[in-house]
């Protein structure tokens, strides 16, 4: 079988799922540990610099890194990435002296941003350092975009946001331009930038034309919208009993936003399964925390009105019936339709992209669905200087995903002002590092923590509900933020191991509690070779999302060790049993290249 | 050794035995062995025979005597019952316990050094009366704890690590187990727990004394060129005459040879030792032979491995004294005290 090679970047870096799995590639094992040691200020400089908003994200991300976690895998659940990533941010000393310097002179390149969001500040953010003269236009008086507009204030406060985007606002050479709406891209164009990022969002909210719509639309609002208009101040109150519809993290919001506007009786009602909701797990529970049940198998068929008020809405019953491919249907039950009774409806049923701003005859080409095409690595359009990122390019997504856009158009914009291909990208830097400190002793902490997940702490319901302005979660404490630290497995510590050195004692198999390592006969190299030799491995590697770590022929016996990276707790017992040192931990940290020298060939 | 201790994390599908133990539950507390030690496999090798024997371990009682394989049952079975005698007088200490307790399954756990040189009369003696009994010796040829001398299983010939040649003539405790009348003797390598694991299966399932001589390598002190003990050497000139699958009465027989290469045994508690025989002219069941094979081959410099021998109908000790089948801890007032007219039985019965 093929030898695990010199293993590259790629490798080491899937070892560490949830760094593979952040979309910005944050290295999370790195901060976490600083977390433990009390450097908050470090750990968030770490996160500030590859995912820009550390505050704002510790509150409010999607979290991929969380699913990816080994933890999860080696017990109930992973470790609470996100909410630490909040003790950093809440814990840290002024970070301002360790911002980037503001550019010693402008590069005499000027780059038009259209949105201040997160991919937009992202771009800003990137370039500004390097001396870009960057101009960012919003119609919003406000700038944050979609974190500011859509997130509940209870959720993540206004502090919170004013200082992240002043972080980026303070590098100098950034123009905000608010309430300030982009209406013609050829028009901006024309003012001759040399380069134009586009950042605006998915702004449009999806609307319900059923029955009755029209004649109840007094008290029919769009999810995305209403939310908007409840962080700007523009609403304060809503009616008694509310229906949010749709089953995303917006109709989350908006019940929740609901129960802090007056809404005694708030009901989210999905037309598919619970299960299939788009909504975070994490998000459904705090909903039903604060009494909100969840109704699905309804599909909406009807507004009730009365003299022109909104009276409730219609709903059939349905089921999920899957075809002979597989797929999945909802069909009516055959039940009487349900009517509940209603004085409000937020229609939260999904959000889309528009681009009425950009005109047909400029070169900028869209695909069928309306969408702009853009390159997926290097988020060019089909006109050369202008880049899209953040949902604008691809659709809703999250934060953190626009801030990944962010980096990449960032790294994009660099090599095109400079008259290079933007298809060459640079490739991440990354080191090795040996973390032996004596003969048993580890410059990180591998003694493994057999603490289950913490909880947050929360308000107190009752007193949460009574503001939609106070946080609800209080966030962990430093002790609390500790302990739960100590949950992490180090993943990127890595095993490496020296096929010349091993005299196959057994001494690594013998100590590893997770039965990841195999002595074994070499198995062909093909596919039909490696499943071959997951099966005869001594805990069978069922998990083909991960890899093997397989050495060469071993000097001793000819035989091979196979290592299963899936449940390794990166205790590293096998380098301390290990005689020869042909075991070692070997921390892997690996920076994705931003906008800078470094990107550039020349 | 290790500062921290293993993690109780095991591998998600980590499977059970029919008592509800994993592997793991065999465990004792970690090693403080020199990182690398044989001696650590065959512990490894002990906890896989007992999870797959599934053995209650409260059933077991584990006793060793001095020396770095004496320190071992402290690091697995951490449930079962323990005694770290004396040096060299381990079996003279089971003996009593077993006859106290012949309801326990005994296993006796010693190196070349407790048995070979201050214990060689207490070995001989304990097989000699077949004392049922698992007795492995973890064989590494040299004084590991007083850095490097030569033990009295150091082959003539071979060097130290300083360089020193051997000029004593080595023990085999192999040959002298079977000279002493063992009923199950064997010889194995740590850096082999696929040989291993069945032959501690076998040797804890034998009714009777039963050895295993189980070569395993220092690494600090005797794992250089020139010694006979290390594990490139053992790799190189290990010939192993079978291999042995333990057949439990609760696994289905699955016959994997063609007849004639398989023999088949019997063990007193119903076990069957399934010899898939790697030499042909071997055979396991003579003593005689399995002396001279020894003789022959150790003066060809190879070292035979495998179940040289095994008498699948000896008896034990309590056989031999003819103790009554219940534990004599377990004897009350009533047995043990049978009043006036018993013992003018027993003086009538002697004039």
């Amino acid at each position: 079988m093929q030898r695990t090679r010199e293993p590259g970047a790629d490798y080491f870096h899937k070892v560490v799922d949830c760094q593979w799995a952040c979309p910005a590639h944050t290295p999370v094992p790195e901060y976490i540990r600083l977390i433990a040691e009390g450097r908050y200020g470090d750990a968030y400089m770490i996160n500030w610099k590859s995912n820009v908003f550390p505050g704002v994200l510790g509150r409010t991300c999607d979290r991929p890194c969380e699913p990816a976690c080994r933890r999860g895998r080696v017990e109930d659940e992973p470790v609470a990435i996100c909410r630490l990533k909040r003790v950093a941010a809440d814990n840290k000393p002024d970070i301002t002296a360790r911002l980037p310097p503001p550019a010693a002179a402008p590069n005499g390149k000027r780059i038009a941003l259209v949105g201040a969001g997160p991919a937009s500040l992202t771009v800003a953010r990137d370039l500004a350092p390097l001396g870009y003269e960057i101009t960012v236009f919003d119609g919003e008086s406000k700038s944050a975009g979609m974190i500011r507009s859509q997130i509940p204030r209870f959720r993540l406060p206004e502090e919170v946001i004013d200082e992240e985007v002043g972080y980026i606002t303070g590098l100098g050479g950034i123009d905000m331009r608010l309430g300030q709406r982009v209406d013609s891209l050829k028009a901006l164009l024309a003012d001759g930038y040399d380069a134009v990022f586009v950042g605006s969002g998915a702004p449009r909210g999806r609307d319900l034309d059923i029955p009755g719509r029209q004649e109840a639309a007094a008290n029919i609002h769009i999810g995305i919208d209403w939310l908007s208009n409840v962080s700007f101040g523009h609403i304060d109150r809503i009616g008694r009993r509310v229906i949010v519809l749709g089953g995303g993290n917006t109709a989350m919001d908006c019940c929740r936003t609901s129960r802090r506007l007056g809404g005694e009786d708030v009901k989210v009602i999905v037309r598919s399964g619970f299960e299939e909701m788009k909504a975070s797990p994490w998000e459904k529970e705090d909903a039903m925390h604060e009494d909100i049940p969840i109704i699905n198998m309804r599909v909406p068929k009807a507004f009730t009105h009365e003299d022109g008020r909104l009276t409730g809405v219609v709903f059939e019953v349905v089921e999920a019936v899957f075809d002979e491919k597989g797929r999945r249907k909802l069909m009516p039950t055959g039940e009487p339709d349900e009517h509940y009774p209603c004085d409000d409806v937020l229609v939260a049923v999904g959000q889309e992209n528009a681009f009425p701003w950009i005109e047909d005859d400029i070169g900028l080409e869209f695909d069928e669905w309306h969408m702009p095409k853009v390159d997926p690595a290097t988020f060019q359009s089909t006109l050369p200087n202008v880049f899209f990122g953040g949902d604008a390019a691809f659709g809703p997504k999250n934060i953190i995903w626009a801030v990944a856009h962010g980096h990449e158009a960032a790294v994009s914009i660099h090599k095109f002002c400079h008259g290079e291909d933007v298809a060459v990208r640079p490739p991440p830097g990354a080191t090795l590092v040996s973390q032996k400190m004596g003969i048993h002793e580890w410059s990180y902490d591998n003694d493994v923590s057999n603490d289950n997940r913490y909880r947050v702490p929360m308000r107190d319901k009752k007193e949460a509900l009574s503001d939609v302005r106070l946080e609800v979660e209080l966030g962990f404490d430093r002790e609390l933020g500790l302990k739960e630290a100590q949950r992490c497995l180090n993943c990127d510590v890595q095993t490496v191991f020296a096929d010349k050195l091993c005299i196959e004692c057994d001494a690594c198999v013998d100590i590893c509690p997770m039965d990841c390592i195999t002595f074994t006969e070499d198995a062909a190299e093909s596919a039909e070779g490696e499943a071959d030799l997951r099966g005869r491995l001594k805990a069978p590697a069922l998990n083909l999302t991960q890899d093997l770590y397989v050495s060469g022929k071993l000097p001793g016996t000819g035989r091979v060790m196979a290592k299963d990276e899936d449940v390794c707790l990166h205790c590293g017992l096998c380098a301390e049993r290990c005689p020869t040192g042909a075991w070692d931990m070997q921390k892997f940290y690996l920076e994705m290249t931003h906008a800078g020298p470094q990107c550039l060939s020349r | 050794m290790t500062y921290i201790l293993k993690p109780q994390l095991h591998h998600p599908k980590l499977p059970t035995n029919g008592l509800g133990y994993t592997r793991r539950d065999y465990e004792g507390s970690v090693s403080t062995l020199c990182a690398g030690c044989g001696h650590d496999s065959i512990s490894a090798s002990i906890i896989q025979a007992c999870f797959e024997l599934e053995l209650p371990p409260h059933r077991v009682a584990k006793l060793s005597g001095i020396g770095c394989s004496s320190k071992t049952p402290d690091y697995f079975l951490g449930n079962s019952h323990g005694f770290n005698t004396v040096h060299g007088r381990m079996p003279s200490v089971l003996t009593g316990a077993n006859l106290a307790n012949r309801d326990l399954i005994y296993l006796g756990v010693s190196g070349d050094g407790d048995s070979a040189s201050i214990g060689l009369g207490q070995f001989a003696h304990a097989i000699r009366r077949g004392v049922n009994m698992l007795y492995i010796v973890e064989n590494n040829g040299v004084y590991g704890l007083t850095k490097g001398q030569f033990s009295a299983t150091s082959d003539r010939g071979s060097k130290s690590k300083r360089g020193v040649v051997n000029t004593d003539a080595g023990i085999d405790m192999v040959s002298l187990a079977l000279q002493m009348g063992a009923t199950f003797v064997a010889r194995s390598f740590s850096g082999d727990k696929e040989q291993l694991v069945p032959l501690i299966k076998a040797g804890l399932a034998h009714k009777g004394a039963a050895f295993i001589d189980c070569i395993s390598p220092c690494v600090q002190f005797n794992n250089h060129q020139g010694s006979t003990k290390s594990f490139d050497y053992v790799r190189e000139h290990n010939e192993a005459v079978n291999k042995l699958d333990v057949i439990t009465p609760r696994d289905p027989i699955h016959v994997d040879y063609r007849p004639g290469e398989t023999v088949r045994v019997q063990q007193h508690d119903g076990s069957i030792l399934s010899l898939h025989k790697l030499n042909d002219l071997y055979n396991p069941n003579s003593r005689a032979q399995a002396l001279g094979y020894l003789q022959a081959r150790q003066a060809r410099g190879q070292i035979v491995t495998g179940l040289l021998f095994v008498d699948p109908a000896a008896g034990d000790l309590h056989d031999a004294v003819g103790t009554v089948a219940t534990p004599l801890n377990q004897l009350g007032e009533a047995e043990l005290v049978p009043g006036q007219a018993a013992l003018e039985r027993i003086n009538a019965s002697l004039r």
